[in-house]
């Protein structure tokens, strides 16, 4: 039997503070309150204070309401019974399913022994070209999408997810707006992916504490799953939400902060979560797709900055469109070598014409006068904005090289591109 | 120890920081054991108050309760020494990867050490002393072959003054953890020495005559570094950068070229796919020094950004503690530091949970004297049998933001004697490297002429300035002359201060390459050329970049070599520029 204590001694934020003996450090514990009973989890052991950060919040919360540990870390739940099926963030059923409890597995566990790991070589195709031509996609990539409020990064999160080549998709949803939860459930539930999709949603309105244990939740599924040998792709949004989560609480907590407001150790819990996305030996993979939204399109704010040094690249999207410039895969290299013998060539011939119609652009945004050469270059840049940085483009790799070599034959010549002859005999479109 | 073993009780816990109550008394910077179970996690003790002790624990705390017990060992975070540590990969405690693999499987088992050098190896000794003879700390007595060179056995290096060798073990095989000889110092007192040693890493290794000055140039194949900004060996360097600007891909080319003996990768804190790239990679890499594997002359101490934050701390002096071993043996080491900004991180995490006054951006005021101590370990000393042995440190920084105005990045540009300062535009504009050639310095000599390093810096500076000039005024408006200038110095980095990193030849060029085209660079830097027009003035470089790109993809003297230097020659000869060039 578990003792029950009583006696609160201190509410501050989310985080309570009760008088305890033998406690375990990140321990969870029952709080019975008038409202029902929410979990609470210890982060700080001092003497016999025990402080707990409440996942429902403390509003309601009694200094005389029952405090029972459980004995055990946070858990969840796992079994092939998870799929098809939407939780909160501490893992109550947000559908109509039944609570889930067989099986339950610690969140958070060790790290993977970098001896175990290997170089990643799987593609991921997604039908974006700006994607799979330029900035391919690779099984075990951890990528954020750096994106500002406003941008369809949910929509691109989600088409990604309908096309990626992966068994199964785990959706961590943090301060999420409720109609976006709705969008993602709805657009899994239209494409037929639902029943190979798990959901760990937290919204907007819900307790901030249950931010936090998303990407846990999600992650410890997920690698439960990739080493029964399955290819879990991750989907995380927003993660600047989960690190405003962490603010709040260490701030709480009375942390000292280390740049606006955000803990010092804001790197490293990042980090925690994005060096989960891992190939296995002989086993799955875990693939994490996140959107870090950037306060005020700044990409210094330390959210997306200490996510740019943790994730392999970047998509930056912006105006609606997957940036070119800046965005970085840096994995592109292990699996452009072997899809088709165009496809280095393109990508770069491609981007450095593009880069040179953006200074096209700019000359004549300043009245400078527009040679034969200048005019090439704009008709080039605008077609490849309208045909391959589109968004709604959705053509295979293969198609999209293609369209590439039209593009460049309805506007150079071929000694113009720089481009290897053998490449230019096979490929160059015959008029 | 004489006291028996000391205990203490665990009264909180917060985040990886455990207060421990102790009865009798504690050493700064020992090691203790947290007992959680049957677990025993490893910890060091880095504040005393009165009765409580603070402990940082190189693991994860979960489920410490207050009333566990720890255990004080009485010893200071140490290293093992001895042969087998070459082509290794430890974690920042030292404990080897692959082993731990073998054992435990997938994941990083909680609690779980193993010694870094196996119990039982068999080494063939070879004793250089007789009994008799005189020695010191550091003194070798023989050596055992390690992979690419003899592995030296050395006294002990705490120990002082002279000593006298009472045994020595004949020629044979013995095992790792084996007594090969006996020294006794003037009082009599006998001490062991062993196949293996250990080392407290805190503390510099300092069993050597002197400390000298660096100044021979290490050759590191990298030509923007080689010739305006190099790096001596026993000098220090740093290169900060923001994200994507190529820190990790210029230190791993580093760690592949550089012309050293040995090489330690300390990866601290980064992202664990870089080092699995290593890993894989070095075994099957020729180095062509040795001709043995890349792997068989590099150690790895990898802890990257999920593991434990403690461990990331100490694994910086991890790595530089087994640099400076190898440097006792006369050799040439390369430590390279990826990245220091999340080893200062790390102290940063731990003066919070200390509750410790922060510095700037939270980092605790000490943050400099560390970094400087850090760095003070580099040097090339004088050893006791007249040899010297260098160790040289280069450190990754990662300022938040890309800007160079923090304090980490600006700790370290304090005590370093080169800065190779990446730019986001560099990189962006897919300049490899992405050094910034005006923004960054060093302190030490090239191994290229100065006069002629002038000369290329200075058109860099002149070229700069024309193309600022031209950005508001408009080609139009830029003079012939400057316009020339310009393109000299765009000359210059586009051929010579950028280097493809994916081209067999061109990814690392020798000292003597380097001198020999820095020449032919110098010659076209020099000669006033007599153009008709800014376009024919474009025209001339862009074929002679063409060229020269192609001619740094051919073996050095080969017949291609040869052939395309003819072509540069004739052209540079040329003052006029034909129509139809």
């Amino acid at each position: 039997m578990h003792k029950v204590y009583n006696e609160i001694i201190q509410i501050a934020g989310d985080v309570i503070t009760v008088e305890a003996k033998n406690v375990g450090y990140n321990e969870l514990a029952e709080v019975q309150t008038q409202g029902g009973i929410s979990l609470a989890q210890v982060i700080r052991l001092d003497g016999d204070r025990v402080s707990l950060q409440v996942l429902a919040g403390s509003r309601g919360i009694f200094t005389n309401d029952k405090v029972r540990f459980l004995k055990h870390p946070m858990q969840v739940s796992f079994s092939e019974n998870l799929l098809g099926r939407i939780f909160t963030g501490s893992g109550e059923p947000r559908d109509n399913g039944p609570a889930l409890e067989e099986n339950m597995i610690d969140i958070g566990g060790p790290s993977v022994n970098p001896a175990k790991r290997i170089i990643p070589k799987n593609m991921i195709r997604t039908g974006i070209p700006m994607i799979d031509v330029f900035n391919s996609l690779v099984e075990s990539q951890k990528l954020p999408i750096f994106s500002v409020a406003g941008e369809p990064y949910n929509p691109l999160l989600a088409r990604i997810a309908m096309q990626a080549e992966v068994d199964m998709i785990i959706l961590g949803g943090m301060g999420l707006k409720y109609d976006d939860y709705l969008f993602f459930r709805d657009t899994l539930e239209k494409h037929g992916a639902l029943s190979k999709s798990i959901l760990f949603v937290h919204t907007a309105s819900d307790p901030t504490v249950e931010c936090l244990l998303v990407p846990d939740m999600c992650l410890a599924v997920a690698e439960q799953f990739a080493l029964k040998g399955k290819r879990v792709l991750v989907l995380l949004t927003d993660m600047t939400n989960f690190s405003d989560a962490l603010k709040e609480i260490a701030i709480t907590m009375e942390q000292i902060p280390s740049n606006r407001g955000y803990p010092g150790d804001l790197y490293s819990q990042l980090a925690k979560r994005y060096e989960k996305a891992v190939d296995f030996d002989n086993a799955g993979s875990i693939t994490v797709l996140a959107v870090t939204t950037m306060p005020g399109d700044d990409v210094t704010h330390p959210v997306p900055d200490n996510t740019g040094y943790i994730t392999e690249g970047q998509f930056y999207l912006k105006g609606g469109r997957i940036e070119p410039f800046g965005s970085l895969s840096r994995l592109k290299q292990q699996v452009n070598g072997d899809t088709r013998d165009d496809h280095r060539t393109i990508m770069d011939r491609m981007i450095q014409f593009y880069a040179d119609y953006k200074e096209t652009i700019e000359k004549k945004s300043m009245g400078f006068q527009m040679s034969g050469w200048d005019q090439k270059l704009l008709k080039y840049g605008d077609r490849f904005e309208k045909e391959l940085m589109d968004l709604s483009v959705n053509i295979p790799l293969e198609k999209a090289l293609d369209l590439g070599w039209e593009i460049l034959s309805s506007t150079f010549e071929p000694s113009e591109t720089g481009i290897k002859d053998t490449l230019i005999e096979k490929y160059w479109p015959k008029k | 120890m004489s006291d028996n073993l000391r205990k203490g009780q665990v009264i909180g816990v917060n985040g990886n920081m455990v207060s421990v109550e102790f009865t009798t008394r504690v050493m700064q910077n020992e090691v203790a054991y947290i007992i959680q179970g049957d677990e025993r996690l490893k910890s060091e003790v880095i504040r005393v108050r009165g009765k409580r002790a603070e402990l940082q624990v190189f693991e994860d705390t979960n489920a410490i309760k207050v009333g566990d017990c720890a255990e004080f060992s009485g010893e200071l975070l140490s290293v093992e020494l001895g042969p087998g540590l070459l082509g290794q990969v430890f974690d920042g405690l030292q404990n080897p990867l692959p082993r731990l693999a073998e054992n435990y499987g997938f994941f990083l088992k909680r609690g779980v050490y193993l010694s870094a050098l196996e119990d039982n190896q068999e080494w063939d000794f070879t004793p250089t002393v007789k009994t008799g003879d005189k020695v010191r700390s550091g003194s070798k007595v023989g050596f055992v072959p390690e992979k690419i060179f003899e592995h030296s056995i050395m006294v002990p290096f705490h120990l002082s003054g002279e000593l006298e060798v009472v045994e020595i073990k004949d020629k044979g095989k013995y095992k790792i953890q084996d007594i090969v000889a006996k020294v006794k110092d003037v009082n009599g007192k006998t001490y062991d020495v062993g196949m293996k040693t250990v080392w407290p890493v805190k503390m510099p290794i300092n069993a050597y005559t002197k400390k000298l000055k660096p100044t021979k140039p290490l050759v590191s194949k990298i030509r923007i570094i080689d010739t305006l900004v190099p790096v001596a060996v026993g000098g220090t360097f740093c290169t900060p950068g923001p994200f994507g600007a190529g820190k990790t891909v210029l230190q791993h080319l580093l760690s592949r070229h550089a012309e050293v003996d040995v090489v330690v990768i300390a990866a601290c804190g980064e992202r664990a796919g870089e080092v699995v790239e290593v890993l894989k990679t070095f075994p099957e890499l020729m180095d062509p020094r040795t001709k043995k594997t890349l792997m068989d002359r590099t150690i790895i101490i990898c802890n990257t950004s999920s593991m434990p934050v403690a461990a990331r701390e100490s694994s910086v002096y991890t790595a530089v503690t087994i640099a400076e071993y190898y440097r006792q043996m006369g050799l040439n080491v390369f430590l390279l530091a990826d990245s220091t900004s999340r080893w200062a991180q790390a102290m940063r995490e731990m003066s919070g949970r200390l509750e410790e006054i922060p510095g700037e951006e939270a980092f605790p005021a000490y943050l400099e004297t560390r970094i400087a101590s850090f760095y003070e370990r580099a040097g090339i000393v004088q050893l006791r049998d007249g040899k010297t042995g260098s160790v040289t440190i280069g450190g990754a920084v990662s300022p938040a933001g890309g800007n160079f105005e923090e304090p980490v990045t600006q700790s370290t540009l304090k005590v370093v004697g080169a800065f190779h300062g990446l730019s986001r535009d560099r990189a962006n504009a897919r300049k490899y490297p992405a050094i910034d050639p005006l923004q960054s310095w060093s302190k030490y000599e090239s191994f290229i002429d100065i006069e002629k390093v002038q000369k290329g810096v200075r058109i860099l500076k002149r070229s700069d300035q024309v193309d600022q000039m031209m950005k508001v005024i408009g080609e139009e408006g830029t003079t012939l002359e400057d316009f020339v200038d310009y393109l000299k110095g765009d000359f210059f980095d586009s051929v010579y201060l950028q280097q493809n990193a994916f081209d067999e030849v061109d990814e690392a060029t020798a000292a003597d390459r380097q001198t020999y085209i820095f020449d032919i660079i110098v010659q076209i830097i020099d000669k006033k050329f007599e153009f008709q027009s800014k376009e024919e003035a474009r025209k001339f470089f862009l074929s002679l970049r063409q060229k020269f790109i192609n001619w740094n993809t051919k073996e050095f003297n080969s017949e291609e070599f040869k052939k395309i230097e003819k072509d540069v020659l004739d052209q540079i000869q040329v003052t006029r520029v034909a129509e139809n060039a």
